[in-house]
């Protein structure tokens, strides 16, 4: 029909949201890219540098220490967050009633911002009249600095992870709610039921979105920022620095842009590279099955 | 059909209950208790903020003796905690109109125009989403400052309409699809012009779908702490979360204090959640990919 090929229409619709994604995401993107290979500190020096930023960048100490807590941050939000989302999935499913109330309550923290959470999490663990310490004390023992070098990398993580259960567990809800009934009848009539009945029936079929949820942990650990700011800014040394939070720290504090955007360009690489191995990995698994 | 399904379902969680009876239990503590991590938290922030900083210190777990505002009235006018909800609501309140208003518009197009060069604009958008803020905000920053819009709310709204409009038009895109086209024939039959069957066809067919849109944009830029406290550093200007942060720093022992601003910044969004609950969990695991 005509109507559906009205160029001025097309243009005019179109044009407002292509600009302002043109503008503020592709042309950034790009030139983060770009920026990467120059030592620029975003106004007067602008030098080409080739590779150093990079080589610089695998050198930086606080570079490795902050990859190794990412990786860390990765590994808790697959095991943890999804894992626990998943058993959460399969009790509710399990015990049928109570499912709304459940899937409202654990929702809860995804809603409230990460500084909040991180202002509430930095009060219980406050050292002088922290609850946690104050139940510590109430039953005898020492108070704990749990944002020591040695505590804070877990200590911070602790409201990571705990935010998104809930969103992996509605998530996999949906999907195992998807199942079509009859599939556990004929399972139930075979004498399947319980434990068996998860292994061999509920999670193979769900096994795309469990996939789909692993890569959005994965790509979820590499855009933390605001609590790891909020709670340690980091510190203390590099014990809880992720890539984020010393990607800004190197660009807005020392005025390093082209390093922090190098850092940047990283960042991205790493996600596109840990989650199609991910893919991969467990693309083969599901073969076997 | 739908009917049998239960009946079968319910009858086979019968004879479960039977021999599983410990089991069901125990499934069930394993719930309460992650649903009391979940809302012990909260509980605990509330009834806090009524106490003076030295009874939290003291009692934290105890509920409140008296229903005292001080750290609220403290909030209010030592800390500017006014402002900063003015300043966060002029903001996301910016951004959830042009996000609704050019995304709806795009996604219209995208779902029903026949043109060249559609597939790359849609795969352009896919792909928009897989760029985090890290990787955006440094020409970002550099070309705001240069259009000398740093400290301005406009420096924020402009990236983060960027930022929430590739998501929106998925989802609206998604929704448009669905509508008959009988119903715009008539429109088109009877002579109205694109906007006309837009806005008075399209968009209000569309209305819970843009509800979820204005929802998680809105919550996406309220809740945002990255981008707003590299744009705007000036106290004036700032939204609520950068104040909080600030607070944070300055007044972290102050725990009173703390508790009352957390509970200020928390109790509009669990208001919002509760009244538009479906809304919100659809829209936050539809909008999966973003962050």
């Amino acid at each position: 029909m005509k109507y559906y090929k009205n160029k001025r229409a097309i243009i005019l619709f179109l044009f407002p949201a292509v600009l302002f994604i043109a503008v503020f995401l592709y042309y950034p993107f790009f030139m983060s890219c770009y920026k990467s290979f120059f030592n620029w500190d975003g106004f007067a020096t602008s030098t080409f540098i080739g590779f150093d930023n990079y080589k610089a960048m695998f050198k930086d100490l606080q570079v490795r220490q902050a990859i190794k807590n990412t990786f860390f941050m990765m590994f808790l939000a697959c095991a943890v967050q999804v894992g626990l989302g998943l058993l959460l999935a399969i009790i509710v499913d399990h015990v049928s009633k109570g499912a709304k109330f459940f899937k409202t309550v654990y929702f809860f923290p995804i809603v409230i911002s990460a500084t909040a959470i991180g202002v509430m999490f930095k009060l219980f663990y406050a050292y002088d009249g922290g609850p946690l310490n104050n139940l510590l004390l109430r039953f005898g023992k020492e108070p704990v600095n749990w944002l020591s070098y040695e505590m804070a990398l877990g200590s911070v993580s602790v409201p990571i992870i705990w935010q998104y259960v809930g969103f992996y567990f509605v998530i996999l809800l949906t999907a195992i709610n998807g199942i079509p009934q009859s599939l556990y009848e004929s399972a139930y009539l075979d004498g399947i039921t319980g434990i068996t009945k998860t292994i061999y029936i509920t999670i193979p079929l769900i096994w795309d979105m469990i996939k789909v949820c692993l890569v959005l942990a994965i790509t979820g650990s590499l855009k933390v920022f605001d609590m790891v700011f909020v709670i340690t800014r980091g510190g203390p040394m590099s014990a809880t620095e992720l890539l984020g939070t010393y990607m800004y720290k190197r660009t807005f504090f020392d005025n390093r842009f082209g390093y922090g955007s190098t850092i940047a360009v990283f960042i991205v690489f790493l996600g596109i590279v840990v989650s199609s191995v991910v893919n991969r990995v467990l693309r083969s698994e599901e073969i076997t099955y | 059909m739908k009917n049998t399904q239960l009946e079968t379902n319910s009858r086979v969680s019968m004879k479960k209950t039977k021999s599983l009876g410990i089991g069901k239990l125990v499934a069930y503590i394993m719930l309460i208790l992650w649903a009391f991590t979940t809302i012990y938290p909260l509980a605990w922030v509330l009834m806090n903020s009524f106490k003076p900083s030295n009874d939290i210190i003291l009692n934290s777990f105890n509920l409140p003796s008296s229903f005292n505002l001080m750290n609220y009235k403290n909030a209010f006018t030592k800390m500017s905690i006014g402002r900063g909800y003015v300043n966060s609501l002029i903001i996301s309140g910016t951004v959830v109109v042009f996000v609704v208003l050019f995304g709806g518009l795009a996604a219209y197009i995208l779902a029903r125009f026949e043109f060249k060069g559609k597939k790359v604009i849609y795969t352009a958008l896919l792909g928009s989403l897989l760029f985090p803020a890290f990787a955006t905000v440094v020409p970002v920053f550099v070309m705001l400052y240069k259009m000398n819009l740093i400290n301005k709310h406009v420096g924020l709204i402009l990236p983060q309409v960027a930022g929430n409009l590739s998501f929106a038009i998925i989802v609206l895109m998604g929704f448009m699809k669905t509508i008959p086209m009988e119903l715009e024939e008539a429109g088109i039959v009877e002579g109205c012009n694109t906007w006309q069957v837009y806005t008075k066809i399209i968009a209000p067919i569309s209305k819970s779908s843009f509800a979820t849109v204005a929802i998680f944009t809105f919550l996406w830029s309220y809740n945002d702490l990255f981008l707003s406290l590299i744009i705007l550093r000036t106290k004036s200007v700032q939204p609520i979360n950068v104040l909080l942060n600030e607070i944070s720093s300055q007044y972290g022992t102050d725990y009173g204090l703390m508790t009352a601003v957390i509970a200020i910044i928390i109790i509009p969004v669990m208001a919002v959640y509760l009244a538009a609950q479906q809304f919100i969990i659809k829209g936050l695991t539809a909008g999966a990919i973003k962050g």
